[in-house]
């Protein structure tokens, strides 16, 4: 679109809009260093909560089963998903459409659903709930995210770069391993990510498949924001938007530097 | 070595449409290409050119027929086992890998050494004048300088037969010209095969030692491009290539390979070359390239010999084109500008009389199609 | 050698691997079977699992008996749950609206903003999507409780001295619901307005329209796709919604999200409960459908 210069009120709008997304966060950060426990208001400048929060040995589990569900579940989902996303720009096959319709489910059905209906699964299978069934899970919502948007940056691919390959003697596998995968590997590593964060970020999923011992950081989180308002959570949230903050400037960066 | 370099034999492509009927691309071509030799096939899109070439690469396999490469059946034989390299119209570079890798790529895939490697990526980059540009990737190239590492890429491979598909598409029209005498001078000096796709004539013209003329999946004529283009054996390729008039007529009379047609339209006999057998009674078309008929204030020959009125004429620089009322039929004729002037009585008016002298030799006579 | 004898050979050379690598059939069947496998077992299955449970009991302890019945869903028509229904889609749709309302200007700004402010603006609208949502509720529980910041701050600018005692109210949820959701009617609702070439505008106001027009007639139909993508994206997770009516509603507002949950966890009515996440699912499906089919999926949905 247009570079014109935008009206003035529109430009203001915009401001107070960003205001009203950041203002919040930044309230998250300040009040983190707060002295006060019931952190109503400012009353001095403490390092103490992160302190607190760093001997939380309940954090400190959830910290550690929510990285360990994130990183299984996203190497699981970047695989299948991406074959998936291969096939289903490159490849015709019987059950296409059916294939393709069932990658959006996890957009069209409320995630609730998807909760109960998984936690229902395990209980009738009779599989203990725990980090296995929360994983199992994420692994089934994220393989449909990624082979979007991997699918997403294989349309426009040039087949003819393949064919290149094979043409100066690379065998299938070869090929793939040589050149589609190091052209689609932006597109990968973006499903990776998302996968990721996505992981990372769920609270109801993991809600209906945890059990016993499997709190995850939002499961953790939650109990501690349903029961109290302290500065803890604060610092706990603060260092949760720093990471995000750091790891997306980094992908930001890295690629802005391909383009 | 087989008798020739690459060889179809009776070849056909289908493919299923999206709506599910069957397409022949390809429909019983037959070709031999010799060694060394620089084989052109052109054709508008979808004439089948570029499934051939695929076919010959590996890309595609033949539905029916046999694809035989310096003597050996290729049958199902993947791409990477076959002696050929192509240059793709995309040139499809690979662009996480700098212009060295992509050329050292199909070297590396052979097991060539190191020390091998180097010498022939160096010498393949000199000879595309790419020297020192190896550490280069491929967006910070222009489009000239990728079309070039394409080639250096599949040249390396030193193939028996290197195919382009259209290598010079996407290049603006100077830079054709120039890559157009350079792709030659490059074959002639390496002595490879070239099979080589395009839709442009001249191109096609300027280049090649031989040429397929293609349609609808079919060889239409196959021979030197002074054969093609003054000699054509069908209406579609004397129209295809160059310009031509056609006038639609009856055979009156065959008498060696001469014939006599009665053109309707002018009430008039004309005679002419058939280029293929014909009888008294066939319906045929003639065919008078534009630059072969002659513009006389006065009927200089007997035969073949008739008045017309000019409609218009446009001054082109090298030629003026003038178009003719010829009894009610419209002809063209482009006339070389030998002297130089600025008299505007030296070039044809509108409603000027003018004769017309269509020479027998000039005048082709082509089935009707 | 003939056409004959040459398939006679390929024959010969008959192999698993030769077959598969020339039927690409087979190929795109071996890429997707992982994806296909496992969303059969951990998707599709779970959600027929419900489809079954929804028409069976509940045991007297809780547990399911089974036994084929539809009372479950004739008891949905109960008042009580009629209510709950209208509710949420209330909730539902008052947040799309307002996402739309607030979100579209935004979108607008920066796909016209020079490119290079634009990767800027994105992604600062994406760093709060990213970060945790739980905490993002947190923060506005902080601002909104009674003798919170927000009350503080209107004391301070002397506006008013009592509170305004938002939390726990359906204001608090819809504010937390719209703080929620915006980015993701803002990234598609982008999208499709970045595509709108200059020449387009400039065509429209060449032909005599006047800046609001031009918007009206052209820029708004035009970015149609990205506010049903959005709309799309913002509904579905709304209508399913119970951490945020759970965290900011109190006990006054249940959606049918809370209601799934508590047959689930609390009220142990399994049947009950699978038949309640039919309807929801059956009102989402219905409403993407109805959507879909005006518009189809585009790629805002991929952003």
């Amino acid at each position: 679109m247009s570079e014109k210069k935008p009206p003035v009120w529109l430009r203001v709008y915009t401001f107070i809009a960003y205001l009203y997304i950041y203002i919040p966060i930044l309230i998250l950060i300040i009040f983190s260093f707060n002295t006060m426990k019931l952190n109503v208001r400012w009353q001095g400048f403490t390092l103490s909560w992160y302190n607190v929060l760093f001997h939380d040995s309940q954090v400190l589990l959830a910290t550690r089963n929510t990285l360990i569900i994130a990183f299984v579940s996203t190497i699981v989902a970047t695989i299948i998903g991406t074959l998936a996303a291969l096939a289903m720009q490159r490849y015709h096959f019987p059950g296409y459409n059916a294939s393709e319709t069932v990658m959006y489910i996890p957009i069209v059905i409320p995630e609730v659903v998807m909760g109960i209906a998984l936690l229902v699964f395990f209980v009738m299978i009779k599989f203990t709930l725990g980090l296995v069934t929360i994983a199992l899970s994420h692994i089934a919502f994220n393989i449909p995210f990624v082979a979007l948007v991997v699918r997403a940056r294989l349309h426009g691919y040039d087949k003819s770069i393949d064919e290149a390959a094979m043409d100066l003697g690379a065998n299938e596998m070869t090929t793939f391993w040589r050149v589609t995968l190091p052209t689609i590997m932006p597109g990968v590593l973006s499903g990776a990510l998302l996968a990721f964060t996505l992981s990372l970020d769920d609270y109801v999923i993991t809600y209906f498949t945890a059990g016993p011992g499997s709190t995850t950081l939002p499961l953790r989180v939650f109990s501690m924001v349903r029961f109290m308002v302290t500065p803890e959570v604060n610092a706990l949230s603060t260092i949760w938007v720093l990471i995000v903050f750091i790891v997306l400037l980094i992908g930001q960066i890295a690629q802005s530097r391909r383009a | 070595m087989g008798e020739f370099a690459v060889e179809l034999r009776d070849v056909v492509k289908k493919f299923i449409t999206p709506e599910g009927s069957e397409l022949a691309a390809v429909n019983h071509v037959t070709m031999q290409i010799r060694h060394g030799e620089f084989f052109s096939m052109l054709g508008s899109s979808g004439c089948g050119k570029t499934t051939t070439l695929r076919m010959i690469a590996g890309f595609e396999w033949p539905t029916e027929g046999e694809i035989y490469i310096d003597g050996v059946a290729m049958g199902h034989t993947p791409p990477y086992q076959r002696t050929v390299n192509t240059v793709f119209q995309s040139y499809a570079l690979f662009q996480h890998m700098n212009v060295f890798q992509n050329v050292a790529f199909g070297l590396e895939m052979e097991g060539v050494s190191k020390d091998e490697t180097k010498k022939r990526v160096g010498r393949a980059l000199e000879m595309v004048q790419l020297t020192g540009m190896d550490r280069r990737f491929p967006k910070q190239l222009s489009g000239g300088q990728q079309q070039r590492v394409a080639l250096a890429r599949a040249l390396v491979k030193t193939p028996k037969v290197l195919l382009l598909d259209e290598p010079l598409g996407a290049l603006d029209l100077k830079l054709r010209k120039e890559m157009q005498l350079e792709l030659k001078a490059l074959q002639q000096e390496l002595g490879i095969t070239f099979i080589y796709v395009t839709h442009d004539q001249e191109e096609a013209l300027t280049m090649s030692d031989r040429i397929a003329v293609m349609s609808l999946g079919r060889v239409l004529q196959m021979g030197p491009a002074v054969e093609i283009y003054e000699r054509p054996t069908s209406r579609f390729v004397a129209d295809f290539i160059g310009e031509s008039n056609f006038l639609e007529g009856k055979v009156k009379s065959v008498s060696g390979d001469q014939a006599v047609v009665v053109i309707p339209a002018w009430n008039e006999d004309l005679t002419g070359i058939a280029m293929t057998q014909v009888k008294v009674g066939d319906d045929v078309a003639v065919s008078i390239r534009p630059e072969k008929i002659r513009l006389t204030e006065d009927a200089r020959i007997k035969e073949n010999c008739i008045e017309g009125s000019v409609v218009s004429s446009t001054y082109i620089g090298s030629d003026t084109h003038v178009y003719l009322d010829v009894r009610g039929q419209r002809v063209k004729v482009w006339e070389q500008n030998r002297i130089s002037t600025l008299d505007p009585r030296a070039y044809y008016q509108k409603g000027q009389k003018v004769w017309l002298s269509l020479m027998m030799e000039n005048t082709l006579v082509l089935p009707r199609d | 050698m003939t056409t004959a004898q040459a398939t006679e050979k390929s024959v010969k050379k008959f192999s698993l691997l030769k077959v598969f690598r020339e039927s690409r059939v087979a190929q795109g069947l071996l890429l997707i079977s992982p994806a296909n496998i496992y969303l059969f077992l951990f998707m599709i299955l779970p959600l027929i699992l419900v489809t079954v449970l929804s028409f069976l009991s509940r045991g007297t302890y809780g547990d399911v008996v089974f036994q084929f019945n539809i009372t479950n869903y004739t008891r949905l028509f109960d008042p009580l749950y009629g209510k709950i229904f209208i509710y949420s889609l209330e909730v539902g749709l008052a947040t799309t609206v307002l996402s739309i309302l607030i979100g579209y200007p935004l979108a607008y700004y920066i796909a016209r903003a020079p490119a290079r402010q634009r990767s800027l603006l994105l992604f600062l609208i994406l760093v709060p999507f990213w970060t945790n949502f739980i905490i993002r509720i947190y923060a506005w529980i902080m601002i909104l409780r009674a003798g919170g910041l927000l009350d503080a701050f209107l004391e301070w600018a002397h506006i008013t001295q009592h509170s305004l005692n938002l939390l726990y109210s359906p204001t608090a949820v819809l504010i937390g619901m719209v703080y929620e959701f915006l980015p993701f009617m803002v990234l598609p609702l982008y999208t499709s307005l970045e595509k709108i070439e200059n020449s387009i505008l400039e065509a429209a106001a060449d032909l005599g329209a006047p800046p609001w027009r031009v918007f009206l007639r052209v820029t708004l139909p035009l970015s149609v796709p990205g506010m049903i993508a959005g709309t799309i994206l913002v509904f579905i997770p709304a209508m399913g919604m119970f951490v945020i009516p759970d965290l900011m509603g109190g006990a006054k507002t249940i959606l049918i999200g809370n209601v799934i949950r508590n047959q689930f966890l609390t009220a142990r009515d399994w049947p009950f409960g699978a038949a309640s996440s039919m309807i929801l699912m059956l009102l989402t499906m219905v409403f993407t459908l109805y959507y879909t089919r005006k518009a189809g999926f585009g790629e805002e949905l991929l952003v």
